[in-house]
């Protein structure tokens, strides 16, 4: 009993640390209120706490009434329950956001060029830069894929880079989400609740607009149609259907688009093109954003067992009759094994360093790496390779003695199934909780389009831990999310 | 030699298929000591397949068919010379580089036995280790039709000591990845004789030696392969290999029969 009280106030000893270390997007250390922050500070200073919570409950409201909703895995009740939205915007600059925006084109052009190139000559591994083993022997790889010409040479066309900052000038990317990342419903629906319950606060910032994201989204679509077709190409978006916990957001964005919205049992194989049944008959497919796992693709190739797919779609896509969005095979690139070798990665297809830095990445799998994460644990952030939705990882600060020592024992069983990395003083920001307004970690969750030209929306995601020192901000989590804002100056 | 091929493989169902989809990897290639003289592949549809070539090199056939059916046939027939190269196999369409056949797969995966095996591999000479593995796995898992289905794994059939030709393939496969080697799985078509266990549908394994190439070597026959092997498919394993891969809505209970005959032509024609 007592030992366990003793273990709490040593985690919330460390939080407290970690959070007066933090940078804060609105108070940078402590010298005043940042310059971007000035109107929405000046704002917050005249609003009562009870007022503020109203709002609040009117934005749930909102939300609620759009159907936005998630569900969460691993709970038993498995409820459909709202992301916590927060009304105080994370706010970006104009040149913070340049030199955040050339930072991820750069990225998305050489991850897609490394894709490529592992899926055709390897001359990345040829040269050295990256052992074989770790992309032939990658369960992310996909052999399947080898020597397919996917359109405009483009593997990932929809990707959600997280990223984090640490200081006024220290940003780094914590992971690229080449697969199918989700989200930008968020993004999206935040904008317009804001709008709609702060017009005064966007009357007084000048913010990019998102909105143009669905248009974004259907151009990008449309240009990676396959090669030869004659016409407007046909879109479908392809969801595993309605207990998925992204269904909203799968049913948004093709009502966004005014495409289709599909399951595996709408869609057949038909003389060597993909069909949708309609009610007018069948009606060809051109092109597929599909929100379900390669896994399940397609049974003739991928899980035999898998309903949600369509039979003959990989053959179809390799031959050159449809095209997947994203990729099949994606997830090579952002592989966690293959994280710390981005850098490098970037060097060699972009030939330039890299803009945006990566988080310094011990690879469990080398043995003095290994070495170091078991005698390091308190401190580091360990995490699955292949994990994600922040399921199956330590947090050393925050985390127990006991849950270490749980940990431990994992690691010690499956050491190549982990990476470790220091763990970063996100950076917070102030947000709406119980007691009032208090500093929050966050990240956030730019999201790029790339067909051809890279569109990259105004800002993004920002997800925040809502527990007091919490670095883990993922929505399966209870994590929340904040409007984010780009100021156009 | 010259040898025709007829391979004919029926499904007949209880309930009608409402729509069945194919993949078929049933065109033989040509290279050095194997031309295909003709070849035909037949079944419904197949005039409005998709053709294209795989990640693995083979020629792919793609064939839907829409409406409903009780019974399916697919036939390939042909003829195809043959010469024999020692089991070096040169000249074939390659897709992908040589280092994507290191890849182990669920049905190669190694496990213990397997790596004692090559452990216990007494030959220095890099082709006399790889002969004396053909010849462990051969004496390892006896010959024995029934004994394994098509998703047998290798370390399964080693533990069971029975297996067929794809069995033994898989397990050499799998040893001679272990070794570093990369390693693939063929299917094709078999001349038979009195004297060997093999049926005329057949399946075998190579593996890449720096410096000559692919080597074929067949466990099941401790042969490398001769003018007497067909060559149809490639892949990493059974299930990339396969000549056909399918998918059916309806059609339930599946009654599924194959019927190979390979046969030497010009001997035949000498007697």
């Amino acid at each position: 009993m007592g030992r366990k009280l003793q273990q709490q106030e040593q985690t919330s000893v460390k939080a407290t640390q970690a959070l007066r270390k933090a940078f804060d997007e609105m108070n940078g250390t402590g010298d005043g209120v940042r310059a971007p922050y000035n109107a929405v500070s000046e704002w917050l200073g005249t609003q009562k706490l009870e007022d503020l919570k109203q709002k609040l409950l009117e934005a749930e409201t909102m939300f609620r009434r759009t159907g936005i909703t998630f569900a969460v895995y691993g709970k038993e009740e498995a409820a459909e329950r709202l992301i916590p939205f927060d009304i105080i915007p994370r706010i970006i600059s104009g040149p913070e956001w340049r030199r955040l925006t050339a930072g991820i084109e750069q990225r998305v052009r050489a991850l897609n060029a490394f894709m490529y190139d592992i899926y055709h000559r390897q001359e990345i591994i040829k040269a050295g830069k990256i052992p074989e083993e770790l992309v032939v022997g990658n369960s992310a790889f996909v052999p399947e894929m080898m020597g397919v010409e996917p359109p405009l040479g483009i593997y990932s066309h929809i990707i959600g880079i997280d990223i984090v900052r640490t200081s006024e000038n220290d940003f780094f990317v914590l992971e690229d989400n080449t697969r199918t990342p989700s989200g930008v419903s968020y993004m999206l629906e935040n904008r317009e609740t804001m709008m709609h319950m702060f017009p005064d606060l966007f009357a007084r910032n000048r913010v990019a607009p998102v909105d143009d994201y669905p248009e974004n989204l259907l151009k990008t679509l449309a240009s990676v149609a396959p090669r030869g077709l004659e016409g407007e190409p046909t879109i479908a978006l392809l969801t595993p259907g309605q207990y998925n916990s992204a269904y909203f957001e799968h049913s948004f964005l093709a009502d966004q688009m005014g495409v289709e919205l599909v399951e595996g049992h709408d869609l057949v194989v038909l003389d060597g093109s993909l069909q949708m049944k309609t009610t007018q008959g069948l009606r060809r497919i051109d092109v597929l954003y599909r929100r379900i796992d390669d896994d399940f693709l397609d049974p003739l190739v991928f899980r035999s067992d898998s309903v949600l797919g369509v039979p003959g779609l990989f053959d179809l896509y390799r031959a050159g009759r449809v095209t997947i969005v994203n990729a099949p095979g994606g997830g090579i690139a952002d592989d966690k094994a293959i994280y710390s070798y981005i850098p490098e990665i970037i060097k060699f297809y972009t030939g330039r360093a890299p803009i945006l830095q990566n988080v310094p990445t011990y690879n469990c799998r080398k043995p003095d790496d290994f070495k170091y994460v078991l005698e390091h644990l308190p401190e580091l952030v360990v995490k699955e390779v292949h994990g994600s939705g922040g399921y199956g990882m330590l947090v050393g600060p925050t985390a127990s003695k006991a849950e270490i020592e749980a940990f431990r024992a994992k690691l010690v069983a499956n050491a190549t199934n982990y990476i470790a990395q220091p763990t970063l003083a996100l950076s917070t920001c102030p947000t709406l909780v119980d007691t009032g307004v208090a500093p929050r970690h966050l990240d956030l969750r730019p999201f790029v389009l790339f067909g051809d030209e890279v569109r990259l929306s105004a800002g993004g995601l920002t997800r925040v831990a809502l527990q007091a020192g919490s670095l883990v901000v993922n929505s399966s989590q209870g994590g929340g999310t904040k409007d984010t804002w780009v100021l156009q100056d | 030699m010259l040898v025709s091929i007829g391979h004919v493989t029926r499904y007949a169902y209880a309930t009608p298929a409402s729509y069945s989809i194919h993949t078929l990897r049933m065109t033989p290639p040509s290279f050095e000591g194997q031309k295909v003289v003709s070849w035909r592949v037949e079944m419904p549809e197949i005039d409005r397949a998709l053709r294209y070539r795989d990640a693995f090199g083979n020629v792919c056939h793609l064939v839907s068919i829409p409406y409903s059916h009780t019974q399916l046939a697919i036939i390939a027939r042909g003829t195809v010379e043959t010469q024999d190269k020692s089991g070096f196999v040169r000249g074939l369409t390659e897709v992908s580089p040589i280092r994507i056949f290191r890849r182990q797969t669920a049905k190669t995966e190694p496990d213990q036995a397997i790596a004692d095996i090559v452990a216990g591999l007494k030959s220095e000479d890099r082709i006399d280790r790889l002969h004396e593995l053909m010849q462990v796995i051969g004496e390892r898992v006896e010959y024995v039709v029934g004994a394994t289905n098509a998703h047998t794994s290798a370390t399964e059939a080693l533990s069971d000591g029975r297996g067929v030709c794809q069995d033994h393939a898989h397990i050499f496969i799998s040893a001679a990845r272990l070794m570093g080697l990369p390693a693939r799985y063929i299917s094709g078509y078999f001349v038979t004789g009195e004297e060997l266990a093999s049926e005329a549908q057949h399946a075998w394994a190579e593996a890449y030696i720096d410096g000559l190439g692919w080597l074929g070597f067949d466990p099941a026959n401790q042969l490398c392969p001769t003018d007497r092997y067909i060559r149809l498919a490639t892949g990493l394993d059974a299930g990339s290999a396969a000549p056909i891969t399918g998918n059916r809505r309806g059609g339930m209970d599946e009654v599924l029969d194959v019927f190979v005959e390979v046969q030497q032509q010009s001997s035949a024609q000498q007697q």
